[in-house]
């Protein structure tokens, strides 16, 4: 290590603190409801998402008592079914994981993990959340509409996701659109803000290359999912046009319900670019943020620095262009023009490379540390096994011919829920055991935690791990139930009837974390400021919980990168990132 | 999709140029110390909300560029049939072009101090742009009542939709460019917020010019008979 | 301690359970057990990766966790290795890759002495259509469906004339003859899907898509749709026998054709119009 003479650093002016700028709130309503600050905004994002995630979860315990137990549960009919899935899909990957990602730990750790006071445009961040809402409700009206939400596949395909064979063609397919559109502006509002922030707002000496992981997570996928979200847009206004006002966008000539329809010309292909040009990117908006956190999780509770940092950076911004040529991966057996398959493969494999090294460098920042089994840990450890697992079996998908047999299947099914639904859960959940204490000032309950995770990762691991085979057996996903064919043998039967078993488990299992987070909110030990003994810039706040502005009078100088843990000769074996370096290799404690 | 690639490969050289100015190979454990030993590293100097408007040009470039995407590949299609440019449009451009102009002159006025210039400016520029939104649904109401309507052809449906989500984009700028102006009606002085406001609008009504220009290509044709010829001079 | 274990036993119980699993690949009815392999060492690949990295993330948690005085590593990278990972998992890419590549090539490129049959997929069901003596299937249009015409032949075509139609009834193949499937459909996406087959293409109207398969065993399959396509998706079924050449001429004869199942409303129609003028 290079130390400077601590004579060097007196010049420095301090930070200054503008605190004109700050929009001190000034009644109940403006400091817990029409919040301009980060911190309740990131709030009252992650209780929105959760909230109506739970909606998408409770959809997932009923899709599989049908598929455990078909012809048991008479109020779950074909149309009913289908109304689930594609509620449980978009709920879970926009209205749940984007949304919590960026605007929940986004909103929260940014400001704080920059050394920034709020967000550069808190006004606008504001009606990023009211939007964000709206769209919400929006989306949970269509299940009060006449006809009930869509039933179309969270994909949204046309033409059936407006033809009256599909649940949910008069007023459902129309509400989810707008829903869209809604929650695409509303991002866009807070997205500018988390880049912009980035950007701009870094304290003194907060350099890109002494950025934590999370952040640099948080932000390339906050850019990209502003580069990506416009795609969907395009896609919803276009086919909004084509259900409303019976433009052909993406509807050829048709026989709808023995009719010919009045559409013709169109082409559903041109849906399905759009589409998946926003839903590639869509898989590394989340991903990549639940990258970011993760390593800053092993390597805190492993007490040692993340290992091959820069790597670990190029890595992700890599990740992040290569994503953008990526789309077609999804499309290899629509019906596209076939020699583009050699393309989307190669550049699909390709990826693979620089997210194994990611993988490699968080199992080698284990290496030689000093693992604290904590439960951020745990589930730090559970993402690990859960994303290489989810993340091998892309291999098999990317690779265009192997992708043929198996695309529709089950296997496919498994294969994102592993990838993106169980690991980034992991993370999340991990992340909140984590900053739980620096947002409430107490600590959630370790045993509680630990029984949490380990229901959660066996159970999730035991849902999904089988269920590839169902796909390689051949069994089609999106069935309401599989029916008379000679493939399937009863076996396959009772492996549903398992998997709809622990999914029931691990589903409760969630009602204990609730509890905890309830509980502890009144009743946890006080954790003080820094209870994970960490060198990151949120846990250096004056206050905890933080308060408006972060950062008292003045604003936190850096001199070092995020990971300096068990560093040779210091006297603890953490260095926060605002502590000057010393001439001697004695540290003190914190001036 | 060729048409978003290209797009995104000009924000990815850009990316990469600001990232290559950022010291990505550094390795930051040895660099221990006050940022004044890393220079040119720090966040930038420029207002925050310049770089902002910078990245929401950016996010509407994206979405025009796909929508341009979307165009180019539907009219490949069989029942594509090319629509007349009413005339209105190039009296519209021209409105347009005005419209910049009176922002730009305005944005030339704030640095010379020149409030009267600021304001007529500013005025000049607000009427020009609503001229123009009133002269786009001129055109409409003529091609409707000529009877290409919306669902008639995608080559209409493309037409209304593209120039329907420019003119948003227009009117939004204006409830921006009203705002500023009562601020600087009101004052009846530049202080560093307005210049920088002017500024803003300025950029922004530049850029819709840009998009206008490009679209206005497209829908007459004649960007398709440019890449023709780019393509035989390739071959 | 117990969790090391805890990782070690998901990673070994993953591999028990790929061996010993009863859910496995349908026995394969066509040419593309290329297919097949390509998936084995896909698995050999990923298997081997999964285990060693959860494995040694077990080693990783049973060596160093933490005990009173441990201090950590302070290792911030190591060039030399990361590289070699890199490299590594780009052979390894690569191994997958190159076979994949290959295979798709033949996947795409038809034999040109496949025949040409038709699928055509509707809510919910499946009509086939087989070329008649002359070999060729006539050309059709959405447009031209009605009750008389369930597949929108075009009338006018000579070609389409002698193409034996079944409508909602079973596919028959002959084995040994390569086949190229042209896929359409009238109303939504649909995908045609046999497991047995491996080869599988979504149909979407507005299109003709296609794959090519060489039956080489006999048996009878079930048709199932891959592609959400509505309420009935799940009951859109239909079957597919492969069958000895002779029994398939059996079977082709008590077919009618276009012209046989058309033939007379088309007459009589004809009639009609010429009486009313």
């Amino acid at each position: 290590m290079v130390d400077v003479p601590y004579d060097r650093i007196a010049g420095i002016p301090p930070a200054e603190a503008p605190d004109v700028e700050l929009y001190h709130p000034k009644s109940w309503l403006t400091r817990y409801v029409f919040s301009q600050d980060a911190k309740v905004i990131a709030i009252q994002y992650s209780l929105t998402a959760s909230a109506i995630g739970l909606v998408a979860l409770v959809l997932s315990w009923l899709m599989r008592l049908q598929l455990g137990f078909p012809g048991t549960f008479s109020f779950i009919d074909a149309n009913q079914y289908l109304q689930f899935i594609t509620m449980h899909g978009m709920i879970m990957v926009i209205y749940l994981l984007t949304a919590l990602f960026l605007g929940g730990f986004g909103n929260y750790l940014i400001p704080l993990m920059v050394g920034a006071r709020d967000m550069v445009f808190p006004y606008v961040n504001m009606l990023s959340y009211w939007i964000y809402l709206l769209a919400v409700l929006v989306l949970a009206s269509t299940f009060f509409v006449p006809g009930g939400p869509t039933g179309a596949g969270w994909t949204l395909y046309p033409p059936q996701a407006i033809l009256s064979g599909t649940p949910g063609q008069d007023w459902g397919i129309v509400l989810m659109l707008s829903s869209l559109i809604l929650f695409i502006i509303g991002f866009t509002m807070g997205g500018l803000n988390y880049v912009v922030t980035v950007l701009q707002a870094r304290t003194r000496g907060m350099t890109l290359m002494r950025l934590p992981l999370t952040v640099w997570g948080i932000f390339t996928a906050t850019v990209m999912a502003l580069l990506a979200f416009p795609a969907l847009f395009v896609g919803s206004v276009m086919m909004l046009l084509d259900r409303l006002l019976g433009t052909s966008f993406f509807m050829p000539s048709l026989v709808e319900m023995g009719q010919l329809s009045k559409y013709g010309g169109g082409s559903p292909l041109l849906f399905q670019h759009l589409f998946w040009f926003f839903g590639h990117p869509e898989v590394y908006i989340v991903a990549l943020p639940a990258f970011g956190i993760v390593s800053d999780l092993i390597s805190t509770h492993a007490r040692k620095n993340i290992f091959g940092y820069r790597m670990m950076v190029w890595a992700i911004v890599a990740i992040g262009a290569l994503s953008f040529v990526v789309w077609a991966h999804h499309m290899y057996v629509s019906g596209m023009y076939p020699y583009f398959g050699y393309f989307f493969a190669t550049t699909t494999l390709i990826i693979a490379i620089p997210t194994a090294l990611k993988v490699y460098n968080w199992v080698l920042t284990l290496w030689r540390g000093n693992i604290h089994l904590t439960p951020p840990m745990l589930f730090a450890l559970g993402f690990i096994v859960t994303f290489v697992n989810g993340g091998l079996t892309g291999l098999f998908l990317g690779n265009v011919v192997v992708d043929v047999p198996l695309s529709d299947t089950m296997f496919v099914v498994a294969h994102f829920h592993m990838v993106m639904g169980v690991a980034p859960i992991m993370v999340v959940l991990g992340a909140i055991y984590h900053w739980y204490p620096k947002v409430t000032g107490r600590m959630l309950n370790d045993v509680l935690g630990k029984f949490h995770f380990w229901v959660t990762f066996l159970g999730a691991y035991l849902i999904f791990f089988p269920m590839h085979y169902l796909g390689l057996l051949g069994v089609p996903r999106r069935y309401f139930e599989l029916g008379e064919a000679a493939f399937i043998p009863p076996s396959a039967h009772s492996l549903n009837e398992f998997i709809t078993v622990v999914a029931l488990t691990v589903g409760f299992a969630q009602m204990v974390f609730l509890f905890n987070l309830a509980w502890s909110l009144f009743e946890g030990a006080p954790s003080g400021g820094n209870p994970w003994r960490a060198t990151t810039l949120e846990w250096q706040t004056p206050e905890t919980p933080p308060g408006h502005g972060n950062w008292g009078k003045e604003l936190p100088i850096v001199y070092r990168w995020a990971y300096d843990y068990s560093v040779p000769g210091a006297a603890e074996d953490f260095i926060p990132q605002n502590q000057p370096p010393t001439t001697g290799a004695v540290q003190g404690a914190t001036p | 999709m060729s048409a978003v690639i290209l797009f995104l490969a000009v924000i990815a050289v850009i990316a990469g140029w600001w990232l290559s100015q950022q010291r990505l190979t550094a390795k930051p454990w040895l660099e221990a110390g006050p940022i004044d030993d890393f220079p040119g590293t720090d966040a930038t100097t420029w207002p925050a909300a310049k770089v902002g408007l910078g990245v929401f040009l950016a996010v509407a470039g994206s979405l025009f560029a796909l929508f341009i995407s979307a165009y180019s590949m539907r009219m490949n299609m069989a029942d594509w049939r090319t629509m007349p440019v009413p005339t209105v449009l190039w009296f519209n451009t021209g409105v347009l072009v005005l419209s910049s102009v009176a922002l730009q002159w305005a944005y030339v006025a704030t640095r010379r101090n020149d409030i009267d210039g600021v304001i007529v400016g500013l005025l000049a520029g607000g009427a020009a742009a609503i001229t123009f939104l009133a002269g786009q649904l001129v055109a409409w109401q003529q091609l409707s009542a000529a009877g290409y309507f919306v669902a008639s052809n995608p080559a209409n449906a493309f037409f209304y939709m593209i120039t329907a989500v420019h003119g948003l984009h227009l009117t939004g700028g204006l409830v921006a460019l009203g705002r500023t102006t009562a601020k600087v009606w009101h004052r009846n002085a530049a202080t560093d917020e307005m210049h920088l406001s002017i500024e803003l609008c300025a950029i922004y009504w530049h850029f819709l010019l840009l998009v206008w220009l490009v679209l206005l290509g497209l829908l007459t044709g004649w960007t398709n008979d440019f890449v023709d010829i780019c393509r035989q001079l390739l071959s | 301690m117990a969790v090391a274990l805890l990782l070690l036993l998901v990673a070994i119980g993953s591999v028990l359970f790929h061996l010993y699993s009863p859910w496995w690949w349908t026995p394969i009815a066509t040419n593309w057990s290329y297919i097949d392999q390509t998936i084995n060492i896909t698995f050999w690949i990923t298997g081997f990766v999964f285990t060693a990295v959860v494995a040694f993330m077990a080693y990783c948690v049973f060596r160093f966790h933490h005990r009173e005085g441990r201090q950590a590593d302070y290792n911030p990278e190591n060039k030399k290795l990361e590289w070699w990972l890199s490299v590594g998992t780009g052979v390894g890419v690569a191994a997958m890759l190159a076979p994949g590549l290959v295979v798709w090539h033949q996947f795409v490129t038809v034999p040109a002495d496949a025949t040409e049959i038709e699928v055509m997929g509707q809510q919910w069901q499946w009509s086939f259509r087989l070329p008649g003596k002359d070999g060729r299937l006539g050309t059709s249009d959405v447009r031209n469906i009605n009750p008389d015409n369930p597949m929108g032949l075009n009338r006018d075509d000579p070609h389409g004339q002698d193409d034996v139609v079944v409508e909602n009834g079973d596919l028959h193949l002959p084995i040994g003859k390569p086949v190229k499937v042209l896929l359409r459909s009238v109303d939504v996406l649909h995908d045609f899907y046999v497991p047995e087959f491996r080869a599988k293409m979504d149909m979407v109207p507005g299109m003709v898509t296609y794959f090519w398969i060489r039956p080489i065993r006999t048996g009878t399959f079930d048709v199932l749709c891959a592609e959400l396509c509505g309420a009935a998706h799940y009951q859109m079924r239909a079957k597919v026998i492969i069958e000895e050449e002779s029994d398939y001429h059996a079977w082709l004869d008590q077919q009618k054709t276009f012209a046989e199942l058309s033939g007379p409303t088309a007459v009589v129609r004809a009639t009609y119009q010429s009486g009313g003028k």
